[in-house]
């Protein structure tokens, strides 16, 4: 497949201005962290760059991540990006179905071999689990998986269930689902995750495989930097709150209505890395935070097992304080008997105390 | 290796209901068993009150008298700084009251987090000022055994990881969280079974000497 349009030829037949692609360029920069003079750098390289070839999986997913990428209400510079990107098969956004789908993508897997991009969202049954809980075409989702990683130049795991399993994975995990990086084996992988994750973030990460060619830098969990460097706590608009020990109690409080801290509400923010908190949502109007809903941590692994999403992050998961209590008892009772114990040994002790005055001791010697 | 995150719900989870179940069974376990052994029966007759010179004593022997202090001024001070310090960081900590309030149902006002954070880091400071204090002067490194070390580090590691935790000095966070976690259930799990009883003995001891010379009479 020959794509004989560069990227900025394609901006400009869907219309986009030089100004937008610019203000694009100018803005991927600033959330990459970059300085401002790379702007025209990262303008020259998107310009130039060929529609890379793209092949998108989507698992066992819920459409989300997909619909966080779409449904945006006015097209938008990201968007013509994912457009213009050739998204040579998706399961839900490309027009063909059946026979003529796998054809596409076997035929963008073949002709882009070793170039190609694969995008996944949701976990996918792992090799030991029963292939049948997610197919495609009648075809297991390692299977398909395993097939299109051969030629793949990277993959990328968008959305929490592919970046960790997310929610398939929860316990007990009936579909025995996996994370795409734990059947990558030497593919480089980037983690986007989120339950959806932020549109910004996903068009910024392909931005920056264009633009530099090379993978981003990234985390331990193999999350670009650029977007998860930093907690959600360490940039929250209402970190001053939490600082100055001013906590919302309840969801209708004062507190509430003052916009004060929502870490006794369940906030997982101290624990969780993602770029809500900058880049917010729905083209920047507002994020759950600013909207009074704590962070739920979707961007972390495990986060549907990792206790109450309205505890307190510091509040252990299980019943402690019957724990306590029943050990407390207990060991009340084992003070007690050892006392007991002590008590009678002294008794017995006495009772067979057998005084000696001072005649006998002289005597005997 | 283990995943962080899998870490962090494992100290959080299982080893901390570990943790407090061996700490309030072997704390209650002495305590009961200290209180019902009780004292010899005292058949004089008693010239003063027990308690009030019981409580008195609680708050006069936790100042260091004159002549302590005239032979031991950085104990003393250092003591006092790092004791007072891991007080605040324990009990003024927001995070550490949601936690208390999660077990036990009580709550109160805690710190702004600087101030918090502050005080840790003067205590931490306090802490290695008193093990370098312990190792250099010749009489306390004589009398010094294991289980003073031993109490120094599991006292130490809560408010060191702590510190790290709150800075997240390590990369990723649920370990650095799951590691002060871990260093605050192994000082539970120790405390019952060292002279770190102090923490709850040693206000009932003073009681005791309080009441003991009130009860002759005596100044206590």
């Amino acid at each position: 497949m020959a794509y004989p349009k560069t990227l900025g030829e394609s901006l400009r037949a869907h219309g986009v201005s030089r100004r937008g692609f610019l203000k694009f360029c100018a803005a991927t920069a600033s959330m990459m962290a970059l300085p401002p003079t790379m702007t025209s750098a990262i303008a020259a390289a998107l310009e130039q760059a060929r529609r890379p070839s793209v092949i998108w999986l989507s698992f066992q997913e819920c459409t989300g991540c997909t619909e966080s990428l779409t449904r945006s209400h006015s097209p938008t510079v990201e968007d013509l990006i994912l457009d213009v990107i050739s998204l040579d098969y998706h399961h839900t956004l490309q027009a063909a179905s059946g026979e003529a789908a796998e054809h596409a993508r076997e035929e963008a897997m073949r002709e882009n071999f070793g170039h190609y991009l694969v995008v996944v969202d949701g976990s996918l049954p792992g090799p030991d689990a029963n292939p049948g809980y997610s197919t495609i075409a009648g075809i297991s989702n390692y299977q398909m998986l395993m097939e299109t990683l051969e030629g793949a130049a990277a993959v990328v795991a968008v959305g929490t269930c592919a970046a960790f399993g997310g929610l398939p994975k929860a316990d007990p995990n009936p579909t025995g689902a996996v994370a795409v990086q734990a059947l990558a084996g030497d593919k480089p992988v980037i983690n986007v995750p989120g339950c959806p994750p932020v549109p910004m973030v996903i068009t910024g990460v392909l931005a920056q495989y264009l633009t530099f060619g090379k993978l981003p830098e990234m985390d331990r969990y193999n999350r670009p930097l650029a977007f998860f460097g930093q907690s959600i706590h360490d940039r929250c608009y209402r970190r001053p709150f939490y600082d100055k020990g001013l906590f919302a109690q309840t969801f209708d409080d004062e507190g509430a209505r003052a916009g004060w801290c929502l870490y006794r509400l369940g906030c997982k923010g101290p624990s969780t890395y993602n770029a809500c908190a900058t880049m917010r949502w729905n083209a920047g109007t507002s994020w759950p935070v600013e909207a009074g809903h704590p962070c739920l941590g979707c961007s972390e692994p495990k986060f549907w097992d990792a206790g109450g999403f309205y505890d307190a992050l510091s509040v252990p998961p299980g019943n402690t304080g019957g724990t306590l209590l029943a050990a407390g008892v207990s060991g009340a009772i084992i003070g007690g008997a050892a006392a007991a114990l002590a008590k009678r040994r002294q008794k017995g002790d006495e009772a067979q105390r057998q005084p000696v005055k001072i005649d006998e001791l002289e005597q005997k010697l | 290796m283990i995943d962080p995150m899998d870490f962090l719900l494992w100290t959080k989870g299982p080893m901390f209901d570990w943790a407090i179940a061996i700490f309030a069974l072997g704390m209650m376990a002495r305590l009961v068993e200290i209180f019902m052994l009780g004292r010899k029966p005292n058949y004089a007759e008693p010239r003063g009150s027990e308690w009030g010179p019981g409580f008195r004593t609680i708050l006069t022997r936790s100042v260091a008298d004159a002549g302590t202090f005239q032979r031991a001024p950085f104990n003393v001070v250092i003591g006092m700084i790092w004791h007072i310090g891991f007080f605040i960081a324990l009990l003024l900590f927001i995070p550490h009251i949601e936690l208390i309030y999660s077990v036990l149902g009580i709550r109160w006002p805690g710190l702004p987090n600087p101030a918090v954070d502050a005080v840790t880091a003067i205590t931490i400071l306090a802490m290695i000022g008193a093990l370098i204090h312990r190792l250099r002067n010749p009489v306390m490194r004589h009398i010094s055994t294991f289980e003073d070390y031993l109490v120094w580090t599991v006292t130490f590691l809560p408010l060191m990881t702590g510190y790290i935790a709150y800075h997240r000095l390590i990369d990723p966070y649920p370990l650095a969280l799951g590691l002060h976690i871990l260093a605050a259930e192994i000082f539970l799990i120790v405390l019952p079974f060292t002279k770190l009883t102090h923490i709850f003995t040693v206000f009932i001891a003073r009681w005791y000497n309080g009441a003991i010379f009130g009860r002759k009479g005596v100044a206590s």
